[in-house]
This record gives structure tokens, sequence and C-alpha cells, in this order.
């Protein structure tokens, strides 16, 4: 019986440690995210995370970003892509005046830092800036949720479905798509279409 | 004038725990007569569980058998078992007689609320969001509906219509001194009428689990005599008076830059998101952040420097402004009365 | 061949019990433990793990009771406190409250009250048992993980829909449901079996103790209502990870469906937690005061017509949602009707007393507290079943307060009135009764301390399931008041786990019927061996042993090389033929393993449910192989030939 409880205690205590990734939600960690986005292709350093950190570096690019494996984050960034009005030219995905986000095809690249530039200073072709107008946690949430559009995302944190109409299937059901560079002179291209 | 005498009565109130927020306190219609039916049901079932506690505690002391020893099983005298099975029927014939009376005067004070109604009601659609309120009084004409958020005025002495509908889950309306509740679910618009009796200032309280900040999500009601209801109303239609100090034209500035215009509709401006509750007269409000924290310049500072200190996991994101952006941005929205 | 023997030769009995012995023994060990099969070692199992739940479910409560005892507290941020309210609702509803009233006391004192050497269907009891215990665990891992599920024990959509609770805490908290309910639905069967044809000859329908009949109705109630809990914690999770619309307007569904289809299931729930209750207090208060309950039939129809009533009243959850009036009263007035047949009970049980020669122990006690407690809960329910003062009180703390004194009163106090009783019967050993009364008080004191002031909170406004509250709104006081209660509860429940381990560690010794009760487990020695009886019995009247001729016969007539068991009609209960038990298996615990997994993969990819039947079929075959010896015996017994 006593084994049992030392048993019992010891999983508990490992079990506590090794807390999931996925559920954290964390609103008071990295305070310097709630500064507005200012940056983007001058300020290469965009890259929210532990404290410790060098101002200028040549680190390699990210390739996750920080809110990929966590699913409130994820949920929060579709909250924001409804409300900023993302989808008054990308759809829910599907695109219309902006390109889709759910397929293969990113003309500025994949990668988490990429599209934090794309929203915060905007792009050719018709993408606002949002600099100033967003802090830098909800720019890195959009981010996530952006990513689980074309399946980035692992399944257990993409969001499911919202409570609306449906035109798509949700997130956490999307097969991923593997990003393709997009060749010189593809918004041309774009245009064409 | 009376705006600031009605917000330090909010405030004296606030302090003042017995009146608000309660069922036994009633200035409304409705739930004065729960408040009866309460007083009544509460004496009766005392009286009740006196009697029958009663019974078990003689027959406790009454009859003991052996302290060490399990006496014998008693041989059983059926005449008196069937005896007191009678009296147990007449004992529960008395109790469904009682419960069809419980179920009867129920009725009648349901019927009297559902009998409410008026030609010309005053009507408030009652919308909840996570974790504020927004409360539009209608009107036939477009331009004359009032978008207001988090503080409720309302006419004493009429019936009013409030049509209770939910933008995300499903929340309460609750007001305990003026009526019973309604639960906001979408995609239902369920409507209820109101009738308060008694002027001043009443709290409510979001009384359906909606997530991390249910407990922060009250609302305060003042009820005014119609002349002082009306004169509100027709303050709130106005937009946005053009800010006198030059400090607050700078904090208007900061606001169109700011993630403010985003989320915010200041009408007479160019803020026109519906995603956070309507500021236009914001300053008009005794308490911010829905009933969380009084409407003072320090409260008005933090909440929006750090609003997630405040209501942890609400949708306004904290915001690192600089510290003079911060106070022309509150001398603005002091401005916005 | 099974004959009704008027006589028993000591000699014959004493070979009889080692033959029995080495027949029924179950496999030592700590592997031969996941190979047991007798309800005897299985109800164990189910107390020890409900109660450790019931402890675990209360440390949550305590933290509840820190962080709301001062104004605006930061002890615990809303997040942690969301996971602990909730995780403390669905453990105390599905791990404690339904496996310590039903599954436990079921399985370890319906077969013994009927006269039968084990329950019907031992090794769904023992597969039962893991899958309650896995749920369990996949609960508080989950909580340990930061993953507990955060919207409240009845997770209402849309809150937990898709949309608002992203990750998988919500998906835990429904598929735990499918765990426990799979296990509930199991031992349902099993006890209807056993009442329905192991009895005891002579134990007639209208012989059954009334302690068996009201397990007998909630295993009817679990097979009805249970289905409800899982279709809608299965549509909720189809809805969260597959993208059906079940619940979302936008594309037909409807949030309203989930209240329905889960309080068609909750509402009977807690009738399921409070008959077993009636049915322990019915069995202490005859053998306290010395007497059989008065109005046997009168009982038993209220405890059928509690468990059909029960199901005709779950929309008084949701009296505030705005449904039509006219619908609404129809379940007002039913709710006011279930209270009936209880008030019937209640009276009854007074009548009892009156009449008896009471003898307070211990369990007298906890049944007398049990009418005390209970009948406040009660009384503030017929209050609850009036609209216009449920549209005030709905949602608050004094809702809190009334189903806290339902739940702790007819359920908790019997709980206690029932460990005390038949602890002596489990472990052979007594339990102090000086440790015991301060037990009693303690909790009785602690827990009407904690409760009383949550009717007033709720009168002043509280709501539920907040994590805090302004300082202005003056409920601090009765909030620190409650607090104290909970440390008092706390401290009686010490109590009782040093009653506990010192009755283990060297109580005094039981003998076979310390309180000279009157069923029929306790005509069998304390413990029981491990056949529960030498020869099966027989009763002759509804107070088995109170009502036994001097020379009752008992059954002999057994081969006695295999574990054989008397099965008998339904009705009357006379003999019909011999059934064989199945002996110790390992296949329950690696069928419950099995499907374990493939719940548990569920969450994360429908793909689970394809790959996870594999291993299911695999022991599910592996169980039902049939046995060689078994089936020789079969045939050369053509044993299911009835008797002439």
């Amino acid at each position: 019986m006593t084994k049992a409880i030392q048993l019992g205690s010891l999983c508990a205590l490992l079990l506590i440690s090794l807390s999931c990734e996925r559920e954290k939600r964390q609103v008071y960690q990295n305070p310097e995210l709630n500064e507005l986005a200012m940056g983007g292709a001058q300020n290469p350093d965009i890259a929210p995370g532990p404290a410790a950190r060098p101002p200028v570096s040549q680190k390699p690019l990210n390739p996750v970003g920080p809110y990929d494996e966590r699913a409130f984050e994820i949920a929060r960034g579709q909250e924001l892509y409804i409300n900023m009005n993302c989808l008054g030219c990308h759809a829910m995905g599907g695109g219309g005046m902006g390109p889709p986000l759910m397929d293969d095809e990113w003309l500025y690249g994949s990668d988490p830092k990429n599209i934090y530039i794309s929203i915060v200073e905007g792009r050719a072709n018709g993408m606002p800036s949002y600099r100033g107008k967003m802090t830098g946690r909800q720019v890195w949430q959009l981010v996530s949720y952006v990513r689980s559009m074309s399946g980035q995302l692992r399944k257990d944190v993409s969001p499911g479905r919202t409570d609306s109409m449906q035109v798509k299937k949700p997130e956490l059901a999307k097969e991923k798509e593997t990003p393709i560079p997009q060749r010189p002179g593809a918004e041309q291209k774009e245009q064409q279409r | 004038m009376r705006r600031i005498g009605y917000g330090l009565l909010l405030l004296l109130l606030a302090g003042c725990g017995t009146h608000q927020q309660s069922v036994t306190n009633s200035a409304g219609t409705q739930a004065a007569r729960i408040e009866i039916l309460w007083w009544w049901m509460l004496g009766i079932l005392t009286t009740i569980f006196v009697i029958v506690v009663g019974f078990v505690l003689g027959a406790v002391s009454r009859r003991r058998g052996g302290s060490e020893q399990m006496p014998e099983a008693q041989v059983i005298d059926s005449a008196r078992d069937r005896r007191l099975s009678r009296v147990i029927l007449v004992l529960v014939i008395m109790v469904i007689l009682f419960e069809f009376g419980f179920l009867v005067a129920s009725a009648i004070v349901t019927k009297y609320e559902r009998g409410m109604s008026s030609k010309n009601p005053v009507e408030i659609q009652v919308i909840g969001h996570r974790w504020w309120w927004e409360f539009r009084y209608a009107s036939s004409q477009p331009s004359e509906v009032v978008v207001t958020a988090n503080e409720l005025h309302l006419p004493t002495g009429v019936p009013i219509l409030i049509k209770a509908s939910s933008a995300d889950v499903i929340h309460s309306f609750w007001v305990p001194n003026i009526a019973g509740k309604r639960d906001l679910i979408r995609p239902y618009q369920t409507s209820m009428w109101l009738q308060v009796d008694e002027e001043g200032v009443f709290r409510g309280q979001c009384a359906e689990f909606c997530g991390h900040q249910h407990a922060h999500m009250a609302f305060y009601v003042v009820a005014e005599p119609m002349n002082r209801f009306q004169a509100w109303l027709q303050a709130q239609k106005a937009p946005a008076k053009e800010p006198l100090e030059h400090k607050a034209r700078q904090g208007r500035d900061v606001f169109m830059k700011s993630p403010c215009v985003t989320c915010h509709t200041i009408r007479g401006t160019d803020a026109g998101s519906r995603v956070g509750p309507d500021l236009t007269h914001v300053a008009s409000r005794s308490f911010i952040a829905a009933g969380t924290l009084p409407n003072t310049r320090s409260n008005l500072m933090q909440w929006i420097r750090d609003s997630q200190s405040v209501k942890p996991g609400n949708l306004m994101p904290s915001m690192d402004l600089e510290t003079s952006e911060l106070e022309s941005l509150v001398a603005y929205m002091q401005s916005l009365k | 061949m099974s004959t009704i023997d008027r006589t028993i030769n000591e000699q014959e009995a004493g070979e009889l019990k080692t033959k029995l012995h080495d027949l029924w023994r179950e496999p030592p060990g700590f592997i031969g433990w996941f190979a047991h099969v007798h309800h005897t070692s299985i109800g164990k199992r189910f107390f020890v793990t409900a109660f450790i739940f019931f402890l675990l479910a209360g440390i949550l409560a305590a933290l509840m009771r820190l962080q709301l005892s001062r104004s605006e507290s930061h002890l615990i941020s809303p997040d942690l406190y969301d996971q602990i309210f909730t995780t403390h609702g669905t453990a105390m509803m599905f791990l404690f409250a339904v496996p310590m009233m039903f599954k436990a006391f079921s399985t370890y004192l319906v077969p013994l009250s009927v006269g039968a050497r084990n329950i019907a269907f031992p090794r769904l009891n023992a597969f039962s048992y893991y899958i309650y215990l896995f749920g369990g665990i996949l609960l508080f891992g989950a909580l340990l993980l930061n993953t507990g599920p955060d919207t409240g024990w009845f997770s209402y959509v849309p809150l937990s829909g898709p949309q608002f609770s992203p990750g998988k805490r919500v998906d835990i908290w429904a598929q735990m449901i499918t765990f426990t309910e799979l296990s509930a639905l199991g031992v349902a069967i099993e006890v209807i079996t056993t009442v329905f044809k192991l009895r005891a000859p002579g134990m007639s329908l209208n012989r059954l103790p009334l302690f068996v009949w009201s397990e007998l109705v909630v295993a009817f109630m679990v097979m009805f209502a249970m289905p409800a809990v899982m279709l809608s914690s299965t549509l909720l999770i189809l809805d969260r990870l597959i993208g059906t619309h079940f619940f979302n307007p936008a594309e037909g569904g409807d949030p309203l469906l989930y209240q329905h289809v889960f309080w068609f299931f909750g509402h009977p729930d807690v009738y399921i937690i409070f008959l077993p209750g009636t049915g322990i207090i019915s069995a202490v208060l005859a053998a306290f005061s010395r007497r059989r309950v008065i109005g046997y039939m009168a009982v038993v129809l209220s405890v059928v017509s509690t468990g059909f009533l029960s199901f005709g009243v779950w929309v008084h959850h949701m009296f505030a949602t705005g449904l039509p009036a006219l619908g609404m009263s129809f379940f007002s007035a039913a709710t006011l009707m279930v209270v009936v047949p209880t008030a019937i009970q209640f009276f009854l049980w007074i009548a009892t007393l009156w009449t008896g020669k009471l003898v307070i122990r211990t369990p007298m006690l906890w049944a007398l507290g049990f009418l005390f407690v209970f009948l406040i809960g009660g009384l503030t329910g017929v209050m609850l079943a009036s609209i216009p003062l449920d549209l005030q009180v709905h949602d608050t703390y004094f809702v809190v307060a009334h189903f806290h004194y339902v739940l702790i009163g007819g359920a908790v106090f019997p709980m206690f009135a029932g460990l005390y009783f038949w602890w002596p019967k489990i472990t052979g050993r007594m339990l102090s009764e000086t440790i015991g009364k301060w037990h009693f008080w303690l909790f009785f004191f602690g827990f009407n301390l904690t409760f009383f002031p949550m009717h007033m909170l709720g009168l002043r406004g509280m709501t539920r399931r907040v994590y805090t509250y302004p300082p202005e709104s003056g409920w601090q006081y009765l909030n620190q008041l409650a607090g104290f209660g909970a440390v008092l509860m706390v401290f009686g429940i010490l109590a009782f786990l040093v009653n506990a381990w010192r009755s283990w560690k060297g109580g005094a010794p039981a003998g076979d019927n310390p309180w000279g009760a009157s069923g029929l487990e306790w005509g069998t020695s304390s413990p029981p061996p491990p056949y529960n009886f030498l020869f099966p019995p027989t009763v002759n009247g509804r107070e088995a042993l109170w009502d036994a001729a001097p020379d009752q016969p008992v059954v002999t007539g057994f081969h006695n090389d295999s574990r054989e068991v008397l099965a008998t009609k339904a009705i009357d209960a006379d003999p019909e033929h011999i059934s064989e038990m199945p002996g110790p298996s390992y296949w329950p615990f690696l069928a419950a393993v099995a499907v374990g997994g493939l719940l548990i993969g569920s969450m994360f990819t429908p793909w689970a449910v394809v790959w996870g039947a594999i291993p299911v079929t695999a022991a599910l075959v592996g169980w039902f192989w049939p046995n060689k010896n078994e089936v020789e015996r079969r045939r050369s017994r053509e044993i299911w030939e009835p008797e002439n």
C-alpha cells in the first residue's frame, strides 16, 4: 500500500515537471512582446523567447515560430485573423483580393519571420502594414495561425472548426502543404491570374 | 453635474456590500415578487425542517437499546406499523398539496412577468461578449440607435424589453435586485421584460461560466426617472465632442495610430471597429473593464498599459506604450464624456 | 443434481472448505493481482480507488477555498483555478460518487446479500475496474500536465467547443467520460444479472433486501442514463476533432442540444448517486433500530418511482435558457413530483426509528446525520423547483450549497455509514467507536459550517465558478467562514484515515455478525472466504437471518470440481441450473489496456479507432476463447438440461 503511494507521488512529480508545451497560457511571460510591433527588415532580430539574447546576431532562420506549439496562442491568432479583418482579403485561407494562405505557394517564404515581416511591414500589391497596430505577441499569434492554415503545424495544436459557416476543412484536418519557393517573376504571374 | 453625482453615488454604494447584487433587496417588480415567494418558502420549509428533525431527535432520545451488546431483533407489532403507515399516508398527501400550492404560487409570479408588455417599450439589446457587455438601445431610426458598454441606464416605473443574445459563448444577464437571470446563447435572441421601481445603482454580473475572466464580467445598472434617462440617452446619441485640451487632442492622435483603433469605436472619429466596447462616451461611465475598476485616471493608465495584470487572459493585449503617449491617451479617454 | 439438503455433516464440511478454498482462491503475488476476478477483491479495489479520488478531489476543493478566502487573491491564476474547479467536480461526480455508491458497494455487497458465490460476469467486473482506474489516471494525469479540463464539470458548448477551448483539455474530459461510463455500464449489467439469476432459493423478489433493491434500480438507471452522456461527450469530441456541426448553429446545429442530452444523463446521475445511499440507510437503520424498516412495499415502490421520475426532470437545469414557459412548467411540476417518493421514504425511516430500540453506534450516527443534512438539501431543492426562484439563484452559490447538501448528505454520509457498518465484514476487524465519533462530529460541523453560508452567498449575488470577487461585495466574511469549515472537514477525514489504519493494523476481531444484523452477508465469516458461503444459503423471509428457521436448509449437491454457482429463476428464486463461473484471467486487464489505448489515441487522430481495434479484438478473442476443460465438463454433464 505504502509502495503504491510512493510510486504514485513519484509519477505525479514527474508529470508536473513535464508540463505540456501545448497547453501553456502564460500571459505574463516575455514582457518584451507587449511592445508594439514596429520592427521589420531593418531590424532582423525580431525573435521573442528566453530573456538573454544578444541585440544583433546572425542566427539562422528559425523554422519554427515561438507559438507554433501552443494551442492557446494559435487559437488567439485565429481570433485575431477574424477581428483584424484578414479574412477581408484572404477569406478563410482561400484568398480573394489577397493570395490564398492555405496552399503551398509562399510569395515571401513560409518561415515565421517572413510572415511576421509581411504583417508588420506590409507587402507590394496591397498587403497593408500593421506596424504599431498590434503588439509583438499578437503578431506572433497571427503568424502561427497563418502557418496552421496550410497544415504546417502539428495536428494536436492546430485549431478545430470555428462556430460559423464552414468554407474549408478545419486546420487540424488540413494535410501539410510543402512550401514551394517562388521563382522570380512569380508576382507578375500572380497578377495575370 | 448629475453625472458626477451618480458617479459618486456609485462609488459610495460600491463600498456598501449589502445593497448591491442581492436577491433579498429588491428594487424591481419581478425581484420583489420573487422575494415574497422566497420569504414564504423559507418560513414554511424551515418549519417543516424543525418538525421533522424534532421527530428524529425525539426518536433518538426516546427508546434506547443496550449500550454494549446488540439486543435481539424486535418482534414486529404489525397493527402498530399499519397505523403508522396510515399516518404517513396523510403526511404524504399534505406534502403533495403543499407542493401543488407552491407550484401555483410560482406560476402566478411567472405569469406576472410574462404578462408585462407595453405599447412603446424601451427596447434594449444585450449582447454578451468575452468578457464585457454590449448594450444597444433600439430605435426605429438607425441613426438613433445608442451603442454603449458595461453600464446600463434604465428608466424607472416602465416595462423594459430586453433582447438577450451572445456574440460567442454562453453568458447570463443577471441583476438580482431587479429580476431573474437570462442566459445569452448564440444564436438565440430571447426576450425578457424588466421593470425597475426604485431609483438607484445596482450591480449585475455574468452568471454562466464563460472562460477565464467570468469572475470579472460585471455591469452596473443606473435606474433613474424617465426624464433623466431621456437626457442621458440623448447625450449618448451624440458623437464624441472635439477635445478641448491640447493633451487630449494629442491623445486622440495616439489612439488613431495605436492598436486602440483596431478594436474600439469612437463615433465622430475614424475609429469604427466593433471588436471591443464602444468608447464614445467612456468617461460618462463609472467603471471600466466590465465593472472591474473604477473609472479613474490611474486605473485607466494601468488598464491600458497592462490589462493582463487586471484581467489575465482577456482579449485586450497589454501594451507597452511610451509614458507620455499613455498620459495623453488617458487624457483623451477622460474627455469622452 | 443439486438438492436443498437439510443436514450438514461436520467432517464433510471441513474437507469441503479446503476443496472450495483451492478452487476459488485468487492467484497470489503482484502479477497475480492483475488476474483477480472475485467480487470481494474487485469490490475492495473499487472502494479504495474511489476513496483516493475522493481525497484528491477534496484537496482541490481545499485549494479553491483557499483562493476564495480573500477577495482579489492572486494565489491561484484564473487558468489554474478553472482547471481545479472543473477537475474537482468531474472527479467527484465521475470518479468518486458513482464508483463508490454504485460500483463499489454493489460489487462487494450485492452477491453476498443475495447469497451468491460471485458476481455475474466476473471478468467484466475486473475489466470495469481497470477501465475506471485508467480513466481516473487520465484525468489527474492531465491536470498535472496543465492539460486538465477547464470548462466546468458539465462543459457547455460553445465554450468547450473547438473555437473557444483550444488544446486537448476538453478532449481529455470528454474521453474520460467514455472510460467511466463503460465501467458503470459493465457493473450495471453484472448487478442486474446477479440480482435476477443468482439469488438464494427462497429469496423471491418481494424478499430482496432494500439495499439490493436500490442497487438494482440504479443499475437500470445507469443503463438508460449513461448512453446519453456518452453521446453528448462523443458529439463534443466529434465536433472538436473532426469538424462535425452538432453544436454549430451556423451549420444547423444547436448549443442547447448539448445541454438537453447532457442533463438527460445529468439528472438521473445524481439519483444514481443518491439511491444507493437510501439502500444503505435502510440497512443501517434496520440493524440499529433492531427491527425491519416499516413499509417495505412502499420503500421499494418509492425507490422504483424515483428512478423513473428522475428521467423526467432534466430541464430544471435549463430554466434560465429562455425555453418556452409552458414546456418548462411541466418540468417544474415533475421536479416537485420526484420529491414525493423520497419524502415517503423519509417518513418511513423516521417511523422505523420511532418504533425501534435504538443503538447509537457510529454507523447509526452517520445515518442520523444523513437525515439532517439531506433534508436541508432536499428542501432547498424544492425551492429550486420553482422557476421564478430558480431564475434568481441559478448558477449562484445557493445552488452550490444545495447540491453539496444533497450530494454529501445523500452520498457521503451514507457512504460513511456503510463503511462503518460493513467494515467488520470486509476486513474482519472493528473500527474504533471513539475515533469514529470524532470523525463524525468534526465532519458534521465542518460540513455545515462550510456549506450553510453558501446559501447566503448565493442570495447576496455571488455567482458560481468565479476565481475571485471584489472587496466591496461583502462576500469575504462568509467565504472565510466556509474556509474554516473546510478545515474541520479535513480533520474529520484525517480521523477516519487514522481509524482505518489502526483497524487494519490491529483492530478487534469482528466475528461473523458484530451488529446482529439480518442480511445474508452477515451469515458467513468476516472477511468472507474466497467462496463466500460454504453452502449457499436459502431464505425464509425479508430479513434473512432474523426470519431464518432454526434448521434453515442450505444448497448442496455441487460437483465441487469447478467454480459452480446456483442459478435461480428470476421472480421466485426457485433453483434452475448450475452455472460455471470463470476463474482468474489476465484478459480483462489486457482488454482494458487495449481499449484505453484506443480511446486515448482517438483524442489525437481518428485513425486510432482503426489501428486500436486490432489489440482490442485480440484481447477480446483471448477473453472469450473457450476453455477446453469447461467445454468438456458441460458436454459430459449435459448441464443445460432442466432439473426434473
